[in-house]
């Protein structure tokens, strides 16, 4: 008994990441490193429980020995034995992102920052610009 | 027996009617594919949102938190969801009744917040209080403005407006099949679930940060579903009423198109037998 637990913390764990709209994905995978709010964190099989939350940035996970990276806008990781859930916002695998998009709306927060409008909503650009940056990221292309 | 012309006219007003509910049919069922695969693609994130509340109580205490803490209860607050439009079969009335045997059944007072014209129009006319009403949703509902009345519900709840907050809406089932229903929404309670063993969770940046956090969240979740679930259901509900008023326009059609063919004959008939007549009349 005390064997198979630990046959099982070592193994891969079951990744799920989920957003309001879909089940985003769900595997196995062998490590994961994700945007928490003070710093990225990584996570390994057999992790402590957990819960954190998470700000816009980057998720890089291994999968079949495969390094692959998903852009999250922000949410909750929550580690429980075997299982890792994310819960996003709003989440896109790197091969689904608009990259054209991703720069526009760089580009657009970053105007904005430096012009300081009154009435600016400076938290709301901010994230924005984080968002983006970290689409640009996941998707290869460094912002 | 109605004259032929009578006879005409009811066919080509009905035939009018059924065009009418034949095109509203195909409308609903085209709003309804566009929402059916959010709502059912959406459960999931909610689902497992109560599923890590439910753990996280498991271990650690919610009493400081304000959303998730129960009260004495000066006041019920009951978020009617119904539909800005009729024409949806019972849809609207299913759940303005089960509103009302809420109401009746509740010993406390009581109050609500529409969020619909129609439940809207029908609880206006009655002595409930109403404190907040909300109308012309759209075809789907915006994650925005769920977010503004789940923000507000939150306000009325802290404030003390009143101590607890149901929700009173439909849930989607099937097009055939949507059931009234009503659901707690504050104080947050943990689902009722299995109790797994209360694990000690590390808690980044803290308790209190990531429950501050995640319970608003979940609170908005629960009404921007309870929306999605409520178009889908009101789609699926018109999208049924419609063909069946469509089938029955039809079998009406059918039912005069017999009766007009046989005055016709009839009265091919008479004059036949007139021409008969005469014709005898005149050997």
């Amino acid at each position: 008994m005390a064997e198979k637990e630990k046959a099982v913390a070592r193994g891969p764990f079951t990744m799920e990441v989920v957003t309001p709209e879909r089940v985003l994905l769900r595997t196995e995978a062998t490590s994961l490193i994700a945007p928490g709010l003070e710093g990225y964190l990584g996570i390994l099989p057999g992790h402590a429980p957990l819960v954190t939350l998470l700000g816009p940035g980057v998720v890089t996970y291994r999968e079949g020995g495969q390094e692959k990276k998903l852009a999250v806008s922000g949410g909750l990781l929550e580690v429980a034995g075997d299982r890792v859930i994310i819960l996003a916002d709003a989440a896109e695998r790197s091969e689904e992102i608009d990259v054209e998009r991703a720069r526009r709306a760089k580009e657009r927060a970053e105007r904005r920052l430096k012009e300081r409008t009154p009435g600016l909503d400076l938290e709301r650009a901010e994230a924005a610009l984080r968002r983006a940056v970290a689409r640009l990221r996941a998707a290869g292309a460094e912002g | 027996m109605p004259s032929m012309r009578d006879l005409k006219r009811r066919i080509k007003s009905i035939r009018n009617t059924q065009q009418i509910t034949r095109a509203m049919k195909m409308v609903a069922a085209a709003k309804l594919r566009k929402i059916q695969d959010r709502v059912i693609s959406g459960r999931p994130y909610g689902d497992k949102m109560a599923e890590v509340i439910g753990r996280l109580v498991a271990s650690a205490d919610l009493g400081d938190q304000p959303l998730a803490a129960a009260r004495e209860v000066r006041k019920a607050g009951y978020v009617l969801i119904t539909a800005d439009r009729g024409l949806a079969g019972g849809y609207n009335a299913n759940l303005i009744r089960l509103a009302q045997e809420r109401l009746a059944r509740e010993d406390r007072p009581a109050a609500l917040i529409t969020i619909g014209r129609k439940g809207r129009d029908y609880f206006r006319r009655r002595p409930v209080e109403i404190l907040e009403e909300y109308t012309n949703l759209g075809d789907a509902p915006d994650p925005a403005l769920a977010r503004r009345i789940a923000r507000r519900l939150m306000q009325l709840f802290l404030d003390g407006a009143v101590d607890e907050v149901y929700l009173i809406y439909s849930r989607f089932y099937s097009a055939l099949r949507q059931l009234p229903r009503v659901d707690k929404l504050l104080p947050i309670t943990p689902p009722p679930g299995e109790k797994k063993e209360a694990q000690e969770y590390i808690y980044e940046p803290g308790q209190k940060e990531v429950l501050g956090a995640l319970l608003p969240r979940y609170c908005e979740i629960q009404v921007y579903r309870a929306l999605l679930e409520a178009k889908a259901s009101e789609h699926g509900a018109r999208m049924t009423a419609m063909d069946h008023a469509t089938e029955n326009a039809a079998e009406m059609i059918e039912k005069l198109t017999l009766s007009f063919n046989r005055a016709r004959q009839a009265a091919i008939t008479g004059e036949i037998l007139e021409v008969v007549a005469g014709a005898e009349a005149l050997q």
